[in-house]
């Protein structure tokens, strides 16, 4: 009895999925292709957290202010530079690399709940930071920036509904989304992928092979701070606007969120913790305004208890299930 | 049972799912100093723990405690300790962000009766002169000599029908080491605590023990009088190595 | 110089709350060794309790207050008992997540159970009482006069009681606290229990001064984290000292330095920089241990 599923059939689905992505967009209304964007922007940014929390096990209670810094800097950009969209990205990416590395140099002598505390701090002081009124003239203070959508580059028609800026940029995040997760996962996958993980788990033999911890682990902070920083970039693109009041330290606790629930060291598990808070506030906010809240309280800690792993974890697992099933 | 303070019958212990020690039967005589001798890895510190329930065990160990027979197998820790039964864990187990006199008073711990244990602090302080100097001091600055006598001193407080000691030897210079077998002598004939000793050095053991068994991984290979063992030449070569 | 001692004074008022909430951060360190991210959302919780006690149920202040108290310490203990006791081997990051999910909860349900509109709560201490003087409102000092209070008696808990010890003893080292009869699992309910109640008495003296809203507490708790490890995470006075220097930096520093707008940047330079550079704070104990 075959337990592996036939190359051909691993082909064939992936290519059905590819087409229903690129589908996607032209089957429903502009305003939800709004939120599928906003889906793929916060995949990226778990991606980030996933990196250096579930990989490299340093905790970040603090990830929303990368992403605000590279919301900020890629507005700014835009704004004052008139810098193209796609070329903020990249820039994005660097300024929050650099920055996160800095942040990484004080997280060495922190460990555990210290480091969480920190980047907590971090994350609560953001807001303030982004109205200061000494630097109002480059983040607009507490009003923000207002920004204009890019238009698409060309005109195009597809079951009937047109290429609007904001299915265009479905596309181009789907993109970026699908570099950084290749990256990622050909960067985990070998030696880094192995270090980072034998850090987390082992430090002290880690350094014994040669490993130089606090580069390395400022290195895993500077890595994570720009992935998640360029997701707040395009970010900025995608919604058109950006305010300190978006950048709260709930930003950063509901990528916690999504991390844990998607699975914490998994790169797939970051799609699935972003559909999970993109989509959870839209369903509970009809209860109650603090329904979201308390859901994401109840499965951050039902997780921990039933499925530590997240999603991702658990389709693991019953995948391994039946793979034996089937072979035995 | 009359002579005995503890029999372990079939005793079997694992770590998850892996299995330690392998039926093994040994029994503790009141008033008398028992040792269990082996290699590293023989299951030896295993057996204290079980005896305290740290550590998950199939089997029987009885308790005489006196007032009739208490089985602890399934007992809670702090329970196994209120029948007395104190333990000095390898490493000392000191608690050492706190004072000398604070780690006295946490052996006393399940103790009512506060004027005794007032006495039988200034009872350590005197046979230690060297905790009463350093009464107000970290217990982790203590050298490690001192924080064996410490350790032995805290379990002591419990005035304890039963006295575990999980190699209290180790990194211990031999002048040191000395002193503090001396004084587990004085314990053992003067205030008649039965003791249950792990150790690797054989020889100090089987002089101070009146039994002895001998581990090798997870199995009892030997048991016997110490006198007997020691002075017997072709089992102390097969068996302990000298 | 009159505007300084004003800013001095304000500060210290402040820094009175500071000072309770990091003295409750402090309390469940010393009994878990862990750092409570949800204790200001707990506080809160409490303070939404009493506050439906006195003016949903008519009850009189200090009757609702010592009834929440009480609430609140079988709140905590019940958290640990039932959500945390579980956890006490899994690594770190799950606790953390833990404390956040429990966060998360407790703001929705005082959002939930008492909604988003600010209400006011009054202090126990009217502005007309006798205590009131030319530097400090009367609220400011019955307020310090219950924190004092309250440290005192913590402090001859820690220091006289043998609760009080096993506790400390519990958290530095659980194997050896089990080994002289202590249940462990017990100490941390116990340290919860404490820990809530300290932060139900802080959340009430804060409420007048800021109006209650499920949200109160956010800012305070990160105040009470900064004086917590300035003072020494292991050390209940030392907390409350810590929590008093904040208050006055945070004043003088808004006033004199940077203006009055990046409070909580300071706060988190204080928390790094403590962290990093004495992380046993100003009066925390230098564990020793010779190898």
């Amino acid at each position: 009895m075959n337990s592996e599923i036939p190359r051909k059939w691993v082909w064939i689905g992936g290519l059905l999925l590819l087409a229903l992505l690129l589908m996607l967009p032209f089957l429903v209304k502009n305003y939800r292709v709004f939120q599928f964007n906003l889906v793929i922007v916060y995949a990226i940014a778990i991606l980030g957290l996933n990196i250096l929390t579930g990989f490299n096990g340093q905790i970040s209670l603090g990830h929303g202010a990368f992403y605000a810094f590279g919301a900020y800097a890629a507005a700014i950009l835009m704004d004052i530079l008139s810098v193209p969209y796609w070329a903020t990205l990249p820039s994005a990416f660097a300024f929050c690399f650099v920055f996160g590395f800095v942040v990484g140099f004080p997280a060495l002598r922190l460990a555990g709940h210290y480091l969480a505390l920190a980047t907590f701090a971090l994350a609560l002081a953001v807001p303030q930071l982004l109205k200061y009124k000494k630097i109002e003239a480059l983040t607009g203070g507490a009003q923000g920036i207002v920004l204009i959508k890019p238009e698409p580059p060309f005109s195009f028609h597809f079951l009937d509904q047109p290429l609007s800026a904001d299915r265009w940029l479905y596309f181009f995040s789907l993109a970026v989304a699908a570099l950084m997760f290749l990256l990622a996962w050909n960067l985990l996958r070998g030696r880094v992928g192995r270090a980072l993980i034998a850090v987390r788990d082992h430090p002290i033999a880690a350094t014994a092979m040669g490993i130089n911890l606090p580069v390395f682990k400022s290195m895993a902070f500077g890595v994570s701070a720009g992935i998640t920083g360029l997701a707040g970039a395009l970010s900025a693109i995608v919604v058109g606007f950006v305010s300190p009041d978006s950048f709260t330290v709930n930003l950063s606790i509901f990528l916690l969120v999504g991390a844990v629930v998607g699975g914490l060291a998994s790169i797939p598990g970051a799609i699935f913790g972003g559909i999970f808070i993109q989509f959870v506030p839209n369903i509970a906010d009809e209860i109650s305004k603090s329904a979201p809240a308390a859901i994401y309280g109840l499965f951050l800690i039902a997780f921990m208890y039933l499925l530590p792993l997240g999603v991702m974890g658990g389709v693991k697992a019953l995948w391994a299930r039946l793979r034996s099933l089937a072979a035995g | 049972m009359a002579d005995m303070l503890l029999e372990a019958k079939k005793l079997c212990a694992f770590y998850g799912p892996t299995q330690v020690l392998f039926d093994v039967d040994f029994a503790i005589e009141i008033g008398k100093v028992t040792t269990i001798l082996g290699a590293n890895g023989a299951g030896k510190t295993t057996t204290l723990r079980a005896l305290c329930q740290n550590v998950r065990t199939t089997g029987s160990m009885t308790l005489n405690t006196g007032a009739g027979d208490v089985q602890l197998v399934g007992q809670s820790t702090d329970a196994i300790v209120r029948m007395g039964v104190a333990h000095v864990p390898d490493g000392r187990g000191t608690f050492t962000a706190l004072s000398v006199e604070d780690n006295l008073k946490l052996g006393a711990y399940v103790r009512r009766d506060k004027a005794e244990v007032a006495r039988d602090i200034d009872k350590a302080y005197s046979r230690f002169p060297r905790l009463a100097e350093r009464r107000r001091q970290q217990a982790g600055t203590l050298s490690g000599g001192e924080q064996q006598m410490l350790a032995i001193s805290r379990a002591l407080m419990l005035r304890p029908k039963l006295l575990l000691l999980d190699e209290p030897s180790f990194g211990l210079a031999p002048l040191i080491v000395a002193e503090i077998f001396r004084i587990m002598r004085q314990i053992n004939a003067e205030d008649g605590v039965s003791m249950l000793l792990v150790e690797q050095n054989t020889s100090l053991a089987l002089n101070l023990a009146h039994h002895a068994y001998l581990l090798e991984t997870g199995n009892v290979a030997l048991s016997g009088q110490a006198e007997q063992i020691k002075n017997d030449e072709s089992v102390r070569r097969a068996y302990l190595g000298y | 110089m009159e505007a300084l001692l004003f800013q001095i004074f304000s500060g210290l008022a402040n820094g009175i709350i500071y000072g309770s909430v990091a003295l409750a951060l402090v309390m469940i360190y010393q009994a878990t060794h862990h750092i409570n991210f949800a204790q200001g959302e707990m506080a809160t919780f409490s303070t939404f309790i009493a506050w439906a006690l006195i003016h949903e149920a008519g009850w009189s202040y200090w009757v609702a207050f010592f009834f929440t108290v009480a609430v609140s310490f079988t709140g905590g203990l019940l958290v640990q008992r039932i959500v945390l006791r579980p956890m006490e081997k899994a690594p770190v990051l799950t606790n953390v997540i833990v404390f956040i999910g429990l966060l998360l909860i407790f703001n929705a349900l005082s959002g939930m159970l008492f909604d988003h509109t600010i209400k006011a709560f009054e202090s126990p201490f009217p502005k007309e009482s006798a205590l009131a003087t030319r530097f400090f409102a009367a609220h400011q000092i019955g307020s310090a006069g219950v924190l004092m209070v309250m440290l005192f008696a913590l402090f001859a808990f820690f220091k006289y009681t043998s609760v009080g010890l096993a506790m400390r003893a519990a958290a530095q080292n659980p194997d050896s606290a089990k080994l002289v009869g202590i249940r462990v699992s017990w100490m941390l309910g116990l340290g919860w229990g404490l820990a809530a109640a300290i932060g139900a008495v802080a959340g009430m003296m804060v409420a007048p001064i800021v109006f209650l809203d499920p949200n109160m507490m956010a800012g305070i708790l990160l105040y009470g984290f900064a004086g917590a490890l300035l003072g020494g995470i292991d050390n209940p006075l030392g907390a409350v000292i810590g929590g008093l220097v904040v208050g006055v930096l945070e004043n003088l520093l808004g006033a004199y330095v940077i203006g009055t707008e990046l409070k909580l940047t300071v706060a988190l330079v204080l928390i790094v920089g403590t962290l990093t550079l004495r992380p046993n704070g100003l009066f925390g104990k230098k564990v020793v241990t010779r190898v």
